[in-house]
Order: structure tokens, then C-alpha cells, then sequence
């Protein structure tokens, strides 16, 4: 450097040491930590989104929809993304059907300034086009698109194919092996839940590059989602909604199956709810007050509903004495109205008596006093024993969650008295079955014994053209011999085709109808009730009928049960045989 | 060395910084608009015009009117005031028939005329001492003030490092070095209560960028991501997602060397920094060796204005010092400061002329 300024030298060498910083930086930033940077660069603007698959389809046995699915787009925004609030709600306002006040509302709700806050669920058709080509205005502003359940023959059989809702955070802990995920969507209950893992199918994957507000640019990778499995119930799709409409305004059960497979063909709870209303955003107000109802309409009554036989459990009597031979079948009993045990009176439910009754006439007019003394002469255990060969008590093994168990004492275990033994001839005291139970019993006795598992599952198909069947199981034989079976399925027959017959009511032209009424007791009455509609509603007793059809060649079982009834043969049996005749009638 | 080489070598270096600013501007421009690359290559002619007419006459005459050009540019800084036109918070720009220059850059290229003059009327090879400070300080003072209330942190700091540099280079007594030393650490304590709150956020963040990585910090960590993910080679022309994507702000302006580090990679970076220093090292040899008191200090303080914009801008990108609003010479879009510093390369290259006719 030059002579003129020595002192200014130092100024070369802070330029040059300033420079090769720079240069170390830069080498230290792209070359050094390249890498780093260069996937946050890709963390930047790459966005791995799922692609929801296409839940399985479910369908009757003939084919029939009963679920299907459809897109459900859904407004979104972000508040943090807003310049605004004012604005943005009278422009908003103006393409949607939502007033400025409840757009501002929601804004002015959010909890986070980047959680998205909801504006709308499931836009109209025209909704979603003027927001489309509006979107550009409104960065804040996402659409959702949510795969949503339809339910093209409204809500069929509710309880039992179950609802669909987002998972949630338990659900995920529970099933992170699965691969599920925040976001997903996941069976909650009845058949939803029961075949999640078929109906699911896989979730797709699409990488996107977003630019810096989230929006996307453009799809570098997709691949795409495989649909869950469509499944075929047996169920089918009229003869439900005939039990649905049967039950319209009760509360109580119908199940029908068909006594040669275990097939369930209807199942119907009612009171009942629409499915359309739950899922993602069910109103959370809704959803207490649906829970809080006092007439349970989320329960399946059918499965999850337990009451006492009442009087059906007489066949579980019968066929135990007459197989161990404790009774002749025209052994005659005397019926006055009322039975004495101790210094206890038991009575009959007809005030004055059947008079002298055989094991034929006790089924059919359902003499309480003939099944006292039958009950015991076998004594408890051999009750019990008989009916848990029929499945009662126990889980029947259909195919869905949340089925009860019901309940049967074990008289070795605890405190038992001879009043107790006469109660439970006649199907009260602590016994407890479901109707659907109580359908598989019947089956039984139309099957000489063969008990099959009740299964609402037929098929499954893959988008593929993959099918499994399910086939019927067999659970097993009740050790019976077809003679007890013979004598007290003529009794059955007799209950709704002999003029005395409890189940008259059920009686179809041309067609032999077997079946047996129940009825259930609520509370014990100190004295007769003469009209059991002075009592109050939840005192009155629960009517059970449980039938086949044909008698010779049964194509149908059912079980009904209403609750608060009144009597089996006056409440039950008429819509046994609704459905009965309409099943025969419509079948081809 | 031929004399001409010599010379015209910073000329290299100006256009090769040009040249790749343009393209890294037009590089820009594809996603922000094309009135963008056209508009710069207007000032571009503009500046270059009257770069080659301070190059042709002759600087002496800069001497004679350096009060003019200093009042000139104060009293556009004040005209700010009244009539300056915001934007994002700041009234940097006097807009006028479509145009919007910035009386800042001006400003610095007065100061600089200024103390070239103050200076070379005194005798030279003595230390500065503290009474012949206090009119260059004043001078200093006046545009500073003009300017840190607008706010522009950035050509504040220019200002009086160019003043720190130029009386630095000269030499100042040791007594005056203390004095004004402990004076500048008081002003700095005050000077941060008179900051603004996104002046010190701006501060805090640069400390710990991830404190607050989508507020303040954001700057910072995403011309970080930016350079870095460039890599060796780049990403290409065109393909700086950072950018184009929205994540890197301000990438035609002030972090425009991010742009130019993601899509030209260390290769394309260490080029122009090595660039920008062959530069810089033509520049102070123009100051080292002028012949006249006057031509070495103006060459001077064009330098350390040169020095000053590249080092904080690229500071500022780099990560290295805290986010200050300074356009990158030759690179950043907008048309005072390209015009001013190709009057600037115009009256070096007027200095060496000078220096070869007389030496």
C-alpha cells in the first residue's frame, strides 16, 4: 500500500478478515450443514397429506344399501391468517347461507389463533363453488373434506350397524400398532366398531408442496387409498324396517332369525336415534341429552336390554322334567288360582284357577300354578342346567359389541328357599336373558336342539372382487331326545292355535305359527291387579313372545319383547305375528 | 501492470456484481412480476449515465459544491416528514410520477462529500484530535437524527460508521479514542430505550432465533434455511422454493443474497463474496494511493460505505448480526441505492483518472 497513509493499513486486513468470516459462514451454512437446511427447506414446503380410503358399503342379504358414504366438505378457518374479523364476516356471509353475527361468533370462539376454527359443516353444493372461486380471497379460510357416512334408507337398524366418529386420543394409544391416526375416522359402535378392521381399508398418502401460507401448489406423489370391504349382513333390509315400524312409539325389542342357520334377519331396538346426527361434529348438547334420556335410546335393547323370561322360561321347565322323566306328559295337576308353599301363597296369574291341568294345557294356557309344582319336583339346578344348555345367561356369540350376558343364579352358591325354586318356574326372581337370548332358544326347540350362533355377517367383499363367506356355526346339540322336543313343540302350537291359547293372538291364517308368551314381572304385586293399565308406567310388566313359523318347517324365529308391556299375549304376540306374515308373505 | 488494468479492473468486478445481481433480480422477478426487473435495469441505465458523468468531470468540482449535496440531501430527509410516503411502518420514500427514491442513500453520498472536504482542508499526518471531531460529529448528527426517527436503524449506523471508518483511517488521538469510546457505550445504553420495540425484538431475536420462530425470529431462521438448503451447486434459476414459496421475505430487497445463496449455492455465494472483496480491496487502494487530500478521502468514504452496506446486509443474511433494513449494493432492488452506488464506482474511477494524469 501506498506511503501516503501507513496508519489506514489495519483497514485491508479488517475488509479481508470480514470476507473470509463470510466465507466460512457460507461454507458453514450450505456445505457443513447443507443438509440440515435443506430439509428444513423440504419440512418448509413439503406436506405429507393422508387420503382418507373409502369405508366399506354395508348392505342387506339382498344387496340392498343400508350405509354408504359420500364427501363432506367443511369451512374452515384460521385466525391467525385473518386481516379483519369485520370484513372477512360480511364478505364470508355473502357466499355462505350463515349470517355475519354467527361468522364473528365463531371467530371470536377460537381458542388458539392457529387452531382452525370450524365456520360451517357439510357445505351445499353451491356453497362450495362460490367459496372455491373465492378461496384466493380468503387465505385464512380451509376446506375440509371429510368422508361422512349416508344412510340412503334413513336410519336402519341404528343400534346395530353403529355409528363413526374422529378418533380419539385414547383410541389412538390403544391402537397406534394399527397405524391409526389423529384425524382418522374409526367405528364407535355396533357393527362400525365390530368390522373396523374390514371396513377400514388403507389410507393413501399424498406429498404436496405448500407455499408459505399452507396453501397447496402442487401434488408431487400420490398413492392411492384402498376402500375398506363391503359387507353383506343378513339382515333384511324390510323385514327391519317392518320390526322398526312395529316398535314405533314402544320401548322394546324384535329379533328374527332364521331357526336353520342362526341368520339374524332383523334386530330392532327401540327408542331409537339418528345416526345422521353423530359423528365429527355432533352437537355436544345433543349428545347429553341423548345419553340422559330416560328411556336409554342408545341402548340395544336386543342385546343389551335384560329382563326376566317370564313365562317362556316354562318350556326350559318342561323340557327338564319331562327329560328326566319327573312328569308324564298327561299327568294331571289341580289348578285352584293359587299355590301354597310353607306358609307362603303363590298365585296363578288366571284369579280363578285352570282346574285340573296337563303339561300340554299348562304351556298352553300357561298355568303358573301346574309349573310351580313342576319347578319343584326337578328342583333349581336342573333349571339352571337346562337353560344354560339353551345359551341363557350367557353370551350368545353374536357378531357385536357391547352383547350382556344376563344372568342366572346358582342355587348351591347362595341362600336359597323352596319360594325362591317356585318363583323361578315360572321365569321371575333374579333370572335375567336378552330377546336375543331368548330368539336363539326358540330356534333351538324349532331345531330339536340345535343351537347355532346367531351371526349377522354373511359376506365381506374387497374392492378386488375378493369375497369371505361366514358360514353358520353350529354351537352345539342340547342332549334332548325328539320326543320331549315333540310334545312340547305341540304344546307351542297350541298356545297360538288352541281357542284357550295365551298366544291367539299371533295366529295366521294358513300357516302354523309356534310361540310362547311371557310375562316379565317388574315389581312383585301384594294383591291381583285387575287393570294393569292403573298402574304406573314403569310398574307394569314387560311383554314377552317368542315364535316360529312354519311349525313343520320353520323359516323364521323371533322374539319380542316389550317393555312395560302389559301381558305377553296381548302386547308381544300381535306384532310376532306382524312380522311373521309379512316374512312369509314377501318371501319369494 | 498496465495503467488500464489496472484501473478498469474494479470496472470487472462492478459489472460481473452487476451482471449477477441482474439475473438474480430477473430470478426474482418470474414470481413477483416482470415491472420489477425492468424497473431496476431503468435505474440501472440511469445510475450507470451519471456514474460516467463523474467519471468524465471532474470530482474537484463535488468539493466545491459538497455543502450544496449535503444540505440537499438533509433537507430531502426532512421533506420525509411531511410528505414521505409509508410503507410498512416507515417513511423512507419521497414518491414522485411513479418513482420513489429514497433521500437516505443520497444522504449517505452527501456525508461522505462533506467530510471528504472538512477533511482534506486540514493538514494532513496529524491525529485527529477531539475539538476537530466535533463539526465532523455535528455533521453526522444532523442526518442521523433525521433518519433513526423515521425509523431507519440501518442507514443510521452507516452514517456513523462512515465517519467511525474515515477518522479511524486518518488516524485520531488516543484521548479522543477513549472520550468518544466511553460516549458511544453511554449512547448505546440510552440509545436502547430509545429504540422501538421491533427494533429490539429484532435484536433479541437474532440472539435466540428460535425463541420465537414464527414471530420475530422467522426473518432470520428462514434466510438461514434459504442459504443453507442451496447446498454445493444451488437448486437452480428459478427454483428457490424458500423463496418462491413465500417462506423467505423480502428476497428481492434486503435478503436478496439468500435468494442468490439458495439458488446459485456456495458456488454462486462464495463467487460474489469474493467478488464484493476484490471490489472493496480496488476501492481502498483508490483511497491509499489518490494524490490529493480531498479525492483520498472521498474515495474513502465511499469505501467504507461499500463495506458498510455489504457487511451488514450479508451479516444480517447470514445470521451473523441482528435483522437491520440495508439493501445489498448492486443486488437488492430499488433505484437510490443502485444510483447512488454507480455514482459512487463513477467517481473512484474519476479519482484514479485523476491520479494517473498526475502521478
Amino acid at each position: 500500500m501506498s506511503k501516503s497513509s501507513p496508519k489506514g493499513k489495519w483497514l485491508f486486513w479488517v475488509i479481508l478478515i470480514v470476507f473470509f468470516i463470510f466465507l466460512g459462514r457460507v461454507w458453514q451454512l450450505q456445505i457443513i450443514e447443507g443438509e440440515k437446511y435443506r430439509q428444513l427447506a423440504d419440512k418448509n414446503r413439503l406436506r405429507l397429506e393422508k387420503v382418507l380410503p373409502p369405508r366399506g358399503k354395508i348392505f342387506d342379504r339382498k344387496g340392498r344399501l343400508i350405509v354408504g358414504n359420500k364427501p363432506s366438505f367443511d369451512l374452515f378457518m384460521v385466525p391467525a391468517d385473518l386481516k379483519g374479523k369485520e370484513g372477512f364476516a360480511r364478505e364470508l356471509s355473502s357466499l355462505l347461507d350463515l349470517s355475519e353475527k354467527e361468522i364473528l361468533k365463531r371467530i371470536n370462539d377460537a381458542r388458539s389463533p392457529f387452531e382452525m376454527v370450524r365456520i360451517k359443516k357439510d357445505l351445499s353444493f353451491e356453497e362450495l363453488s362460490r367459496i372455491s372461486a373465492h378461496l384466493w380471497d380468503f387465505p385464512a379460510l380451509r376446506i375440509v373434506v371429510s368422508p361422512t357416512r349416508v344412510y340412503p334408507q334413513g336410519p336402519v337398524a341404528p343400534h346395530l350397524i353403529g355409528t363413526v366418529g374422529e378418533i380419539t386420543q385414547e383410541e389412538i394409544r390403544r391402537l397406534r400398532d394399527k397405524g391409526y391416526e389423529v384425524g382418522d375416522y374409526i367405528g364407535k359402535s355396533g357393527l362400525e366398531l365390530q368390522y373396523e378392521e374390514l371396513l377400514r381399508g388403507k389410507k393413501g398418502g399424498r406429498q404436496v408442496e405448500v407455499d408459505a401460507f399452507g396453501r397447496r401448489v402442487r401434488i408431487l406423489q400420490e398413492i392411492d387409498p384402498q376402500p375398506g370391504w363391503d359387507l353383506y349382513l343378513n339382515i333384511d333390509l324390510e323385514l327391519q324396517l317392518k320390526a322398526q315400524s312395529l316398535l314405533e312409539g314402544k320401548r322394546g325389542a324384535i329379533v328374527a332369525m332364521d331357526p336353520r342357520s342362526g341368520e339374524i334377519l332383523a334386530i330392532a331396538s327401540s327408542p331409537s336415534f339418528d345416526p345422521r346426527e353423530f359423528g365429527r361434529f355432533m352437537d355436544p348438547q345433543k349428545w347429553r341429552s341423548l345419553e340422559k334420556d330416560p328411556s336409554r335410546p342408545l341402548i340395544n335393547r336386543a342385546i343389551q336390554g335384560i329382563y326376566p323370561p317370564g313365562s317362556v322360561f316354562k318350556i326350559i321347565v318342561a323340557l327338564a322334567a319331562l327329560t328326566m322323566g319327573q312328569v308324564e306328559p298327561q299327568e294331571r295337576f289341580y289348578c285352584p288360582g293359587y299355590f301354597t308353599l310353607g306358609n307362603r301363597t303363590f298365585r296363578c296369574w288366571k284369579e280363578e284357577g285352570h282346574g285340573s291341568v296337563t303339561l300340554y294345557k299348562g304351556i298352553v294356557q300357561s298355568c303358573d300354578v301346574y309349573f310351580y309344582q313342576l319347578g319343584l319336583r326337578i328342583g333349581p339346578k336342573a333349571m339352571i342346567e337346562f337353560a344354560k344348555w339353551f345359551g341363557l345367561g350367557d353370551f350368545n356369540g353374536i357378531d357385536l359389541p357391547g352383547e350382556k350376558k344376563g344372568f342366572l343364579p346358582s342355587p348351591q352358591r347362595e341362600k336359597w328357599f323352596g319360594g325362591d325354586t317356585v318363583v323361578m318356574a315360572i321365569g321371575q326372581g333374579r333370572l335375567a336373558v336378552t330377546p336375543l337370548q331368548l330368539v336363539t332358544f326358540i330356534t333351538a326347540i324349532a331345531n330339536d336342539g340345535r343351537l347355532y350362533r346367531p351371526f349377522l355377517l354373511r359376506e365381506a367383499k374387497e374392492a378386488s372382487g375378493k369375497i369371505i363367506h361366514f358360514n353358520p356355526q353350529l354351537k352345539g346339540e342340547v342332549p334332548i331326545s325328539q320326543e320331549v322336543f315333540q310334545v312340547v313343540k305341540t304344546a307351542l302350537e297350541g298356545v297360538v292355535e288352541d281357542p284357550q291359547g295365551t298366544g291367539r293372538a299371533s295366529r295366521l291364517e294358513g300357516v302354523k305359527v309356534a310361540g310362547k308368551t311371557g310375562t316379565a314381572q317388574v315389581r312383585g304385586m301384594p294383591q291381583r291387579v285387575k287393570d294393569p293399565l292403573s298402574l304406573p308406567y314403569e310398574h307394569r310388566d314387560h311383554a314377552w313372545f317368542v315364535a316360529y313359523a312354519d311349525a313343520d318347517h320353520p323359516s323364521i324365529a323371533v322374539s319380542v319383547l316389550v317393555e312395560h308391556g302389559g301381558t305377553g299375549g296381548g302386547t308381544a304376540a300381535p306384532l310376532a305375528r306382524e312380522l311373521i306374515k309379512y316374512w312369509l308373505n314377501t318371501r319369494p | 501492470m498496465k495503467w488500464w488494468l489496472r484501473d478498469f479492473s474494479g470496472l470487472i468486478y462492478l459489472l460481473s456484481l452487476l451482471a449477477i445481481g441482474l439475473i438474480n433480480l430477473w430470478s426474482a422477478s418470474t414470481t413477483i412480476g416482470v415491472s420489477l426487473f425492468t424497473k431496476q435495469l431503468i435505474w440501472v441505465v440511469i445510475g450507470s449515465a451519471l456514474g460516467l458523468w463523474c467519471y468524465l468531470a471532474d470530482y474537484k468540482q463535488f468539493e466545491n459544491i459538497a455543502y450544496y449535496l449535503y444540505f440537499g440531501a438533509v433537507f430531502l430527509l426532512g421533506l420525509l416528514y411531511p410528505l414521505g410516503v409509508e410503507i410498512e411502518g416507515a417513511k423512507r420514500w419521497l414518491g414522485f410520477a411513479g418513482f420513489y427514491i429514497q433521500p437516505s442513500e443520497f444522504a449517505k453520498l452527501g456525508l461522505i462529500v462533506v467530510l471528504a472536504r472538512y477533511f482534506s482542508k486540514r493538514p494532513v499526518q496529524e491525529d485527529l484530535s477531539l475539538s476537530e471531531l466535533g463539526l465532523p460529529i455535528l455533521m453526522v448528527l444532523l442526518p442521523f437524527c433525521l433518519v433513526v426517527f423515521q425509523p431507519d436503524l440501518g442507514t443510521g449506523l452507516v452514517l456513523v460508521g462512515i465517519l467511525g471508518i474515515v477518522t479511524l483511517w486518518i488516524g485520531v488521538e488516543k484521548r479522543a479514542i477513549l472520550f468518544l469510546g466511553v460516549l458511544a457505550s453511554l449512547g448505546c445504553v440510552g440509545g436502547w430505550f430509545l429504540l422501538k420495540d421491533y427494533q429490539k425484538q429484532r435484536i433479541i431475536s437474532f440472539l435466540d432465533p428460535w425463541k420465537d420462530p414464527l414471530g420475530t425470529g422467522y426473518h432470520l431462521i428462514q434466510s438461514k434455511i434459504a442459504i443453507g438448503s442451496g447446498g454445493l451447486w444451488g437448486k437452480g434459476l428459478g427454483l428457490g422454493t424458500q423463496a418462491r414459496l413465500g417462506f423467505l421475505p423480502e428476497y428481492h430487497t434486503d435478503f436478496v443474497f439468500a435468494l442468490l445463496g439458495e439458488e446459485w449455492g456456495f458456488v454462486g455465494a462464495a463467487f460474489v463474496i469474493l467478488l464484493f472483496l476484490g471490489f472493496l480491496f480496488w476501492a481502498f487502494e483508490t483511497a491509499q494511493k489518490a494524490k490529493d487530500a480531498f479525492g483520498r478521502f472521498l474515495a474513502m468514504g465511499i469505501t467504507s460505505l461499500f463495506f458498510l452496506h455489504v457487511t451488514i446486509n450479508m451479516g444480517m443474511t447470514l445470521g451473523l448480526l441482528p435483522v437491520v433494513g440495508l439493501p445489498l449494493p448492486f443486488f437488492s432492488y430499488g433505484g437510490s441505492c443502485m444510483v447512488v452506488s454507480l455514482i459512487a464506482v463513477g467517481l473512484l474511477l474519476s479519482i484514479r483518472k485523476k491520479r494517473r494524469f498526475f502521478g
